[in-house]
């Protein structure tokens, strides 16, 4: 499939327990000037937090629309309580808009509407596209553990849906019953008192010999590294990927998301957008690794190909 | 409730049959299961032998295929699963849906349980596995308390099967990427976490330090037992606080509450182990047997005999129960 119009960008769900009013804030500057095309909202990790947003979600998404952008809502990830179950029910029967499933009780009640399906979601082969696509999914964003070989040919399959590859952000990797974020700070789920809001952009946990491994997120562990396809966009471009995930770090999302449209638009050298990304946010090394079938971790450097290990300072 | 059993090698199969399992459950020598180790499971004849053994003793024989299938090489997870339907397996264990929906299709009759790996934690999501692809028993994830699975019996229409006994992932199963992350190997792409290929034992000063990749798990000073360096079982650096950030090296034992999973509608009780020996395999299946069938009053001192078998010698009830969260 030749492509004429380079891939869309997508703003994901904010994975992090940001206070209401920072989140309501980061949404309306994303309406205002960042050039995304679709962004996606709603509590993805952990149905305690969703009491923080639900006050100022109905004026995000008028800003959000009022600027041309797609509002899609984000299902939770991990449903384990009857309480969640009726959220996602509710969720699912009365929205006008588009929703992404990121478990299977969403894809199950989604059956024979139009939807798309979350990063959290294992979309592996061809095979399990196609019969989401059959249930009436409209776009995939494949699993960010995914080697830019299966990405090719899961959409040479051509299953007549959109593509999505998460391009920037920690990556989500793992999700527990258990809130080892609650744990390290002396206390366990039940009675958290949302201490993950204390760390917006995940607490770091740090090997013994004080390497820089992970971030906790409540429930959700993602890595320490930050997941940053750059120099790959082009030929995520060329094999039919029809839009880039940009999932929210605490920095500022708006130069970041100008930084990938330009390196679309082939207004900037990759290998430019690398270092001011670094600028941008300093706080993590980036990593490809997944994409080149490596450890996650890895930094595979351009051009060159030669592969270094992430910077583990 | 029907006892499941491990068995990694055609020798821990037949004791686990011999040793009173209702099943038993394994896979073939590659990577479309979860325990892709070295040295482990089965060839084609293998699994033969095998079955025609476990018939003849009136055990059953799952066989999981429960890695997601690689873009491009379906194939393997196809024949793999056309062969276990030709040699006769009662029921295919299933995490990919592509998977499914090719066994659903080419091979009506033959039974489907959802595995762990699938993640299927609540009744939609399980319900949405049964109407899609006739399921007919799900291995829950160990996200629930048994509450929990009270709770969600009656709203599903299939069997549930809970894991009881040995290993213990702390992170919802088949929803990983720790190990690949550290390593590039995958529970849900080469069926395996954290591998023994990419682990390594140094000695610095008084201390034995576990890697995993280029990461440290774990430093032990002399006199403590070194664990191995399963990435969640780590210890770890958080602010000024160092401990077991995701959990202890425990394992699982939540056969004290077998009345309790009855009640809450339990169809059968898993045991995790298919990299153990068949010693381990015997002993467990003989004692969790007996104490199935025990007066609940003589079950404590059948099962106090297994704790010395269990990883560190530590157990816990995971997120079975509430505080564990």
């Amino acid at each position: 499939m030749s492509r004429t119009v380079p891939p869309s960008l997508t703003m994901g769900p904010v994975y992090y327990l940001w206070d209401g009013p920072k989140w309501r804030d980061f949404h309306f500057r994303i309406a205002d000037e960042a050039p995304v095309d679709r962004v996606v909202i709603g509590e993805t990790v952990c149905s305690k937090r969703q009491h923080f947003i639900e006050p100022h979600i109905a004026e995000v998404i008028e800003r959000l629309e009022t600027a041309g952008k797609k509002v899609v809502l984000s299902t939770l990830s991990l449903v384990t309580l009857e309480r969640e179950s009726r959220q996602i029910r509710e969720l699912i029967a009365d929205s006008e808009h588009l929703i992404e499933a990121n478990d299977l009780s969403a894809l199950g009640l989604l059956n024979g509407r139009p939807h798309s399906i979350g990063p959290l979601v294992n979309v592996y082969n061809a095979a399990t596209a196609r019969l989401l696509a059959d249930r009436g999914a409209t776009a995939i964003c494949l699993p960010p553990e995914l080697p830019f070989t299966s990405v090719e040919k899961i959409i040479a399959d051509d299953p007549g849906i959109a593509f999505e590859v998460f391009a920037f952000g920690r990556m989500p990797l793992a999700i527990s019953a258990r809130c080892a974020h609650a744990r390290s700070k002396g206390r366990i789920k039940d009675n958290c008192q949302f201490v993950c809001g204390e760390d917006p952009d995940g607490l770091p946990v740090k090997t013994l010999d004080r390497q820089s491994f992970l971030a906790l997120n409540g429930v959700q562990t993602v890595s320490h590294t930050c997941q940053a396809l750059l120099g790959e966009l082009a030929s995520l471009s060329a094999c039919g990927v029809s839009a880039i995930r940009l999932s929210p770090q605490d920095c500022d999302m708006v130069a970041v998301a100008k930084l990938y449209r330009a390196v679309l638009d082939d207004t900037l050298d990759a290998d430019e957008a690398i270092a001011l990304l670094r600028e941008i946010y300093p706080m993590a090394p980036l990593s490809n690794g997944f994409h080149h079938a490596r450890e996650g971790a890895a930094w595979v450097a351009r051009a060159r190909n030669t592969a270094h290990g992430a910077d583990l300072s | 409730m029907e006892l499941i059993c491990p068995a990694g090698t055609p020798a821990a199969f037949r004791e686990a049959v011999d040793a009173g399992a209702d099943a038993v459950y394994c896979g073939f020598r590659d990577e479309t299961n979860a325990r892709n180790f070295p040295g482990l499971n089965f060839s084609r004849d293998e699994l033969r032998t095998a079955i025609d053994y476990a018939r003849r003793h009136g055990t059953q024989t799952f066989v999981a295929l429960n890695t997601f299938m690689r873009a491009g090489d379906e194939e393997i997870w196809y024949r793999a699963a056309a062969d276990a339907v030709a040699l006769g397996a009662d029921a295919l264990i299933l995490a990919d849906f592509g998977l499914m929906a090719h066994v659903t299709e080419r091979y009506p009759e033959q039974r489907l349980h959802v595995s762990v790996q699938a993640s299927a934690s609540n009744a939609d999501a399980i319900n949405f596995l049964v109407d899609a692809f006739n399921a007919r028993r799900v291995v829950l994830p160990r996200t629930l308390t048994i509450a929990d699975i009270a709770r969600i019996a009656p709203q599903i229409r299939c069997e549930i099967e809970v894991f009881v006994f040995g290993g213990l992932c702390v992170m919802a199963e088949g929803r990983c990427s720790l190990s690949s992350y550290a390593t590039g190997k995958s529970p849900n792409m080469n069926g395996v976490c954290s591998p023994a290929s990419h682990v390594r034992y140094r000695q610095e000063g008084n201390e034995l330090v576990s890697e995993l990749g280029d990461y440290t798990i774990n430093r032990f000073p002399a006199g403590e037992a070194a664990g191995y360096p399963t990435l969640c079982k780590g210890r770890f650096d958080i602010a000024d606080s160092r401990a077991y950030a995701f959990e202890d090296p425990v394992s699982l034992d939540v056969m004290g509450e077998i009345d309790a999973l009855a009640a809450a509608g339990v169809s059968a009780l898993k045991i995790e182990g298919r990299q153990r020996g068949k010693a381990y395999v015997a002993e467990v299946v003989s004692t969790l047997k007996r104490a199935l069938s025990a007066d609940p009053a003589k079950r404590a001192a059948l099962l106090a005999g297994l704790r010395n078998l269990s990883e560190g010698q530590k157990t816990t009830s995971g997120a079975y129960e509430k505080r564990w969260r």
